[in-house]
């Protein structure tokens, strides 16, 4: 049972108060978008075998959403921050880089 | 023949005698045994037959790894099958009963099942046979299996389980499992720091098996150190012990399940029967010992066959010997302690075979000082056949089973080495070792499970971590106990006042690997060779396997079934493997082991439920007019956690004449329904219509104060996902109605985009669905009723047409309740939706029904609520709706904001299969002969499909009989459906008649809508 702190609240939380939201920092295409763009957005999610950036919400407790950066293989959290930004924070890249250095995901790399 | 001794026995208390039953018949023991022990201190030393063979079986262990002696507990509602007795204390009134066998324990004709079958039962049977030649299948193959198949009898299915169970959270430093001594020892260690500690002992009593193997600690006995470690941890504010508690599993971030038995042993002394721990801690130490490992050689399965020093724990612990013979046969050192425990207690040790050339160390020299034949290079060829040990042939280690010697014997002891219990360091991905000296995988420090930190958060003390001599293990748990204290942020404040010291006062000579006796065992031992006892797999099934091509040994596993019983291959798993690596000519650690998975011994679904059950297993919503209902014979209807009532029933009625009469009268007349279960949120800002703009398919901030609009929501890939009448409250605040399983859904649903997409965007949502109670007022008498509540109270709000028109709501007061009514309808009736605040409730509805005898009021249900909505062709999320349907499927075009760059669904409904023309569509569906169509029948077409089906051209969505209209009236989606008007399609059912129903328009009841808009 995985343990995140939630950035809003401080509040750190069994896996079972939260909810898991899938990838993180996801671009919304709406309306004019190609069908390609469209059709990623709607489905195509990264599924990676070690870092890896989620939406988790504080389901019962503070009810805000948030971001976890975590290792899916050995479960490592690295952080948890903002749900209101496009890219992880410097320090969230920093902490995973001090334990992996040279990562990346999707475009998003130390 | 096995028997209780004069003297030993150092758990039983000889002065309580104990009476229980095994199938029926009357037994004695004494307060401190096992079930195990007192069947051993019976004679009986048969204890249930083979899952598969039916062979007799008797006690291998004394423990948990116990493989054969599972018996059915208890009676009635408090029966349990598959209960271990080396883990079941004995206690007054105790009733076990054997499994596996029929007609009785000791003739069985599963044996002749056996001796015809056996044949087929090995590896992979369930593969091979299932297939061929098959009219086999049903006379032979499935009779067979049906009578052999399960584990144990099930608990009768009418009955419910008669005990109580709950789940205890616990947070700590240092969790320690296992209160042997390298536990206690790492608790005192630990503790010592400050570090606030908790130790799990899976037994009723501490110590593990120290005191049975000997040696000293501090320079005192093991008992005495046991006692006054005890003494110290007990004197300790920061430490909590706790007995009869095992460590059943680790999970993600060293999330820790322990299982607290509190009355198996003294059951109807109150209270919960099992209690579930779920503990934090930040470090935990697995102390949990190790266990002794069968050797593999023929008729190992023979009751009186057992593990070595399991037959030591009988004579020690509870003053029993299995056997007035006994043949000890080992590959160690250790198994000479249990020929010295038979000695001394006087129970002729027959032979001493030892499998090693070179023999044992000092422990040998002591068993042959006292008289007791020892061979070494020797090994055990077969043990006869039967309910117990009689005879033992003996051969040459080195061979394949020749030239032997046969030795009378009432039981065997034997050790194949020890195995590190390393299930709980592995659970969550802790990484082994081989160690080549033991021949046994232990912990590799290296590479344990880590936990959010990226952190070790499990250590082993003792010789769970792989030595076995008892200096090694004491230092060891001590050092285990000071890291984990370390690692949870509690560095030592003091050096231990001593370092401690034990001693196992001899030196033994080294183990030798013996996984198969003799070493070229012939193929008739060989299919006599029991690895797993549980499951009846034997050495030949794996090496079959591993013919077949099976080279992985989680594949062998699955298809030998090897490890798969309740012990999950406790006793066969290393022994297994073994074989398999020698089969297929590999090292063993390449081999490498399966998955430990938790619990380490199974739990009870009562404790994992814990208090979860019946009432509070999901609490249940009700109304402010619950009580009301329920005793003015509502027939209840569950609707997500609400019940609201289906029908309200009157005396002699059937729940379809209720439906039929409040539909009529609430067409004729009047009708009052409880719709607080309506999801309410109050969307609230500078930028709420911007946001409600996306979220609805249609135009909300448009909305003038004052007024409603119906709406559309879908999810971003377009599908309908809920409906709601929105009112709009002023400038800056709306209030969405959702249905009624949808309020919770929809209010994470706009948090989610206004946290995670619109985060700059102005907007607050407040879910005040149970603020307030709605009822709707329906009918052609509605206004009439409410009029007259103004007109008692002296005055209200102004209900006229004029003055609240179709879609409107206002505030004010109504019979002398401050409302808010809506002129809303999902009948098509007139119709008022009043909301009070939730605790004027009951007294608005009463003062309701009250008024309203005049104008024939009569409440109404879901059902009838339904039936309305369905005759006026409205559409309900859930029928309509699967998460497959789109509005324009459903012919909402008008409720699509052409006007608006953006929504959520917008785009996906340009997608081009979204926009196909060949998607099902809403009509409504007329049966010719007015029958009601089945729910959720399909259309069919022309022609058939691949599968030679016949297509389908659509479905019903929704149907009824409609009391208005006398008949049936239905929706459904159908192929190019609304262009299909008049048409009539074939509804086969499923009792064979077809259904012929004609395409029509969905409103069936005043088109025009003249009856709402009076």
């Amino acid at each position: 049972m995985l343990i995140l702190q939630c950035p809003y609240c401080g509040v750190t939380a069994e896996e079972t108060e939260l909810h898991a939201g899938g990838e993180a920092h996801l671009k919304r295409f709406g309306p004019g978008s190609s069908d390609d763009d469209f059709h990623d957005y709607l489905f195509m999610r990264e599924n990676p075998r070690g870092i890896h950036l989620e939406r988790w919400r504080h389901v019962s407790g503070c009810g805000k959403w948030f971001h976890a950066a975590r290792c899916t293989q050995t479960l490592e959290v690295f952080g948890t921050y903002s749900a209101q930004t496009t890219e992880p924070p410097q320090q969230i890249k920093d902490a995973i880089s001090a334990k992996r250095p040279g990562w990346s995901w999707r475009d998003v790399s130390g | 023949m096995s028997t209780r001794l004069a003297r030993q026995g150092r758990l039983i208390d000889r002065s309580r005698q104990i009476e229980f039953t095994f199938n029926g018949k009357k037994l004695k023991g004494y307060a401190g045994d096992t079930l195990a022990s007192a069947l051993l201190a019976n004679d009986q030393m048969l204890v249930g037959r083979s899952f598969k063979y039916h062979r007799p079986r008797g006690l291998v262990a004394s423990g948990a790894e116990e493989p054969n002696a599972l018996v059915g507990l208890g009676v009635g509602d408090r029966f349990e099958p598959n209960q271990r007795a080396t883990t079941t204390e004995l206690f007054s009134g105790l009733a076990a009963q054997s499994q596996n066998h029929w007609p009785s324990l000791e003739y069985d004709v599963g044996v002749l099942n056996s001796k015809l079958f056996s044949r087929f039962l090995t590896a992979g049977f369930y593969y091979k046979m299932f297939i061929h030649p098959r009219p086999f299948w049903k006379h032979i193959y499935e009779p067979f299996i049906r009578q052999s198949a399960g584990l144990g009898k099930a608990p009768e299915t009418e009955l419910k389980d008669a005990d109580s169970y709950e789940h205890f959270y616990f947070f700590c430093d240092v969790l320690v499992i296992g209160g042997g001594v390298a536990g206690l020892q790492a608790a005192k260690s630990a503790a010592e720091t400050g570090a606030k500690v908790l130790v799990l002992e899976e037994k009723s009593h501490w110590g593990g098996r120290t005191p049975v193997d000997g040696g000293t600690i501090d320079g005192l006995s093991p008992e005495a150190w046991i006692t006054r470690t005890l003494a110290e941890l007990e004197a300790m504010d920061n430490v909590t012990l706790r007995t009869r508690t095992m460590g059943a599993g680790v999970y993600d971030h060293g999330y820790i399940l322990g299982y607290e038995r509190l009355t198996d042993h003294a059951p109807g002394q109150g209270g919960p029967r099992h209690r579930l721990w779920r503990i934090r801690p930040q470090q935990t130490v697995t102390a949990t010992g190790a266990i002794e490992r069968p050797l593999s050689f023929a008729g190992n399965d023979v009751p009186g066959v057992m593990l070595a020093a399991a037959m030591r724990d009988y004579l020690v612990n509870w003053g029993v010997t299995p056997g007035q013979k006994v043949l000890v046969a080992t590959n160690n050192d250790d198994a000479y302690r249990t020929a010295i425990a038979l000695h001394e207690a006087g129970v002729e040790v027959v032979r001493v075979v030892d499998a090693r050339e070179s023999g044992g160390g000092e422990l040998a020299d002591r068993v042959r000082d006292l008289g007791i034949r020892i061979e070494c290079g020797r090994a055990i060829a077969k043990v006869k056949d039967g309910k117990r040990v009689t005879r033992v042939a003996i051969c040459a280690q080195n061979g394949e089973g020749g030239a032997r010697e046969e030795i009378e014997a009432d039981a065997v002891a034997m050790s194949g080495g020890w195995s590190p219990v390393v299930h709980l360091w592995s659970h969550c991905g802790g990484k082994l070792t081989w160690d080549a000296a033991q021949a046994h995988f232990r912990p590799d420090p290296e590479r344990a499970p880590t936990g959010h930190d990226g952190r070790p958060f499990v250590g082993t003390a003792g010789a769970a971590s792989g030595p076995l001599g008892l200096a090694e293990v004491m230092a060891d748990a001590a050092a285990a106990g000071a890291r984990a204290a370390e690692a949870a942020g509690r560095p030592a404040r003091t050096a231990r006042t001593a370092p401690v010291i034990a001693t196992s006062d001899v030196t033994e000579a080294p183990m030798e690997p013996v996984w198969l006796m003799p070493a070229r065992a012939d193929i008739d031992l060989r299919m006599k060779t029991f690895l797993d006892y549980q499951n009846d797999v034997k050495v030949s099934d794996v090496q079959l396997a591993a013919r077949e091509g099976y080279e992985s040994v989680e594949h062998t596993k699955r298809y030998t079934t090897l490890g798969m019983a309740t012990d999950q291959g406790k006793l066969s798993n290393i022994n297994g493997l073994a074989i398999l690596a020698d089969a297929l000519d590999a090292e063993i650690p390449q081999v490498g082991t399966t998955t430990f998975r938790p619990p380490y011994h199974p739990i009870s679904m009562g404790a994992i439920g814990g208090e979860a059950r019946g009432e509070i297993f999901q609490p249940l919503r009700k109304t402010p007019m619950y009580d009301w209902h329920d005793s003015h014979g509502a027939h209840w209807e569950p609707v997500g956690h609400w019940r609201r009532p289906y029908a309200y029933l009157r005396a002699g009625e059937s729940v379809h004449d209720a439906v039929n009469r409040e539909v009529k009268n609430t067409r004729d007349a009047l009708g009052l329904l409880d719709a607080s279960t309506l999801g309410k949120l109050i969307v609230k800002g500078p930028d709420a219509g911007r946001f409600l703009d996306m979220l609805y398919t249609n135009m909300m901030s448009t909305l003038k104060p004052g007024k409603c609009r119906y709406g559309l929501m879908c999810s971003e890939n377009g599908f309908l996902s809920d409906d709601g009448v929105v009112a709009r409250i002023d400038a800056d605040t709306w209030l969405c109605h959702t249905t009624t399983g949808g309020a919770d859904r929809i209010h994470a649903h706009m948090e989610e985009w206004l946290q995670t997409e619109w985060w700059d965007w102005k907007v607050y949502v407040a879910n005040v669905t149970e603020q307030l109670a709605q009822v709707a007022v329906v009918g052609p008498n509605a206004r009439k009723v409410l009029e007259k509540l103004n007109a008692k109270a002296g005055g209200g709000m102004d209900l006229s047409k004029e003055a609240l028109g179709f879609m409107e709501w206002q505030d004010g007061e109504i019979g002398g309740f401050k409302a808010r009514a809506y002129r809303i309808s999902f009948s098509g009736e007139l119709s008022y939706e009043i909301a009070v605040s939730a605790s004027q409730g009951q007294a608005f509805w009463s003062a309701l029904i009250e008024a309203g005898q005049e104008f024939g009021i009569m409440p109404y249900g879901t059902e009838c609520l339904h039936i309305l909505r369905a005759e006026k062709g409205f559409i309900m999320i859930g029928d309509e709706t699967d998460g497959t349907v789109i509005p324009q499927d459903l012919g909402l075009h008008w409720a699509l904001s052409k006007k608006k760059d953006d929504y959520l669904g917008k785009r996906a409904q340009v997608r081009s299969y979204m926009a196909d023309p060949d998607r099902w569509q809403l009509v409504g569906l007329e049966t010719l002969d007015g029958s009601v169509l089945p729910d959720g029948a399909y259309a069919v077409g022309n022609g058939v499909n691949a599968n030679g089906q016949k297509n389908t051209i659509g479905r019903v969505t929704s149907t009824y009989y409609s009391a208005t209209l006398d008949r049936g009236i239905a929706m459904g989606l159908v192929k190019h459906g609304p262009k299909r008007m008049g048409e009539v399609i074939d509804f086969p059912g499923l009792e064979g008649k077809i259904y012929q129903a004609r395409i029509v328009d969905p409103v069936f009841f005043d088109k025009d809508g003249e009856k709402q808009n009076v």
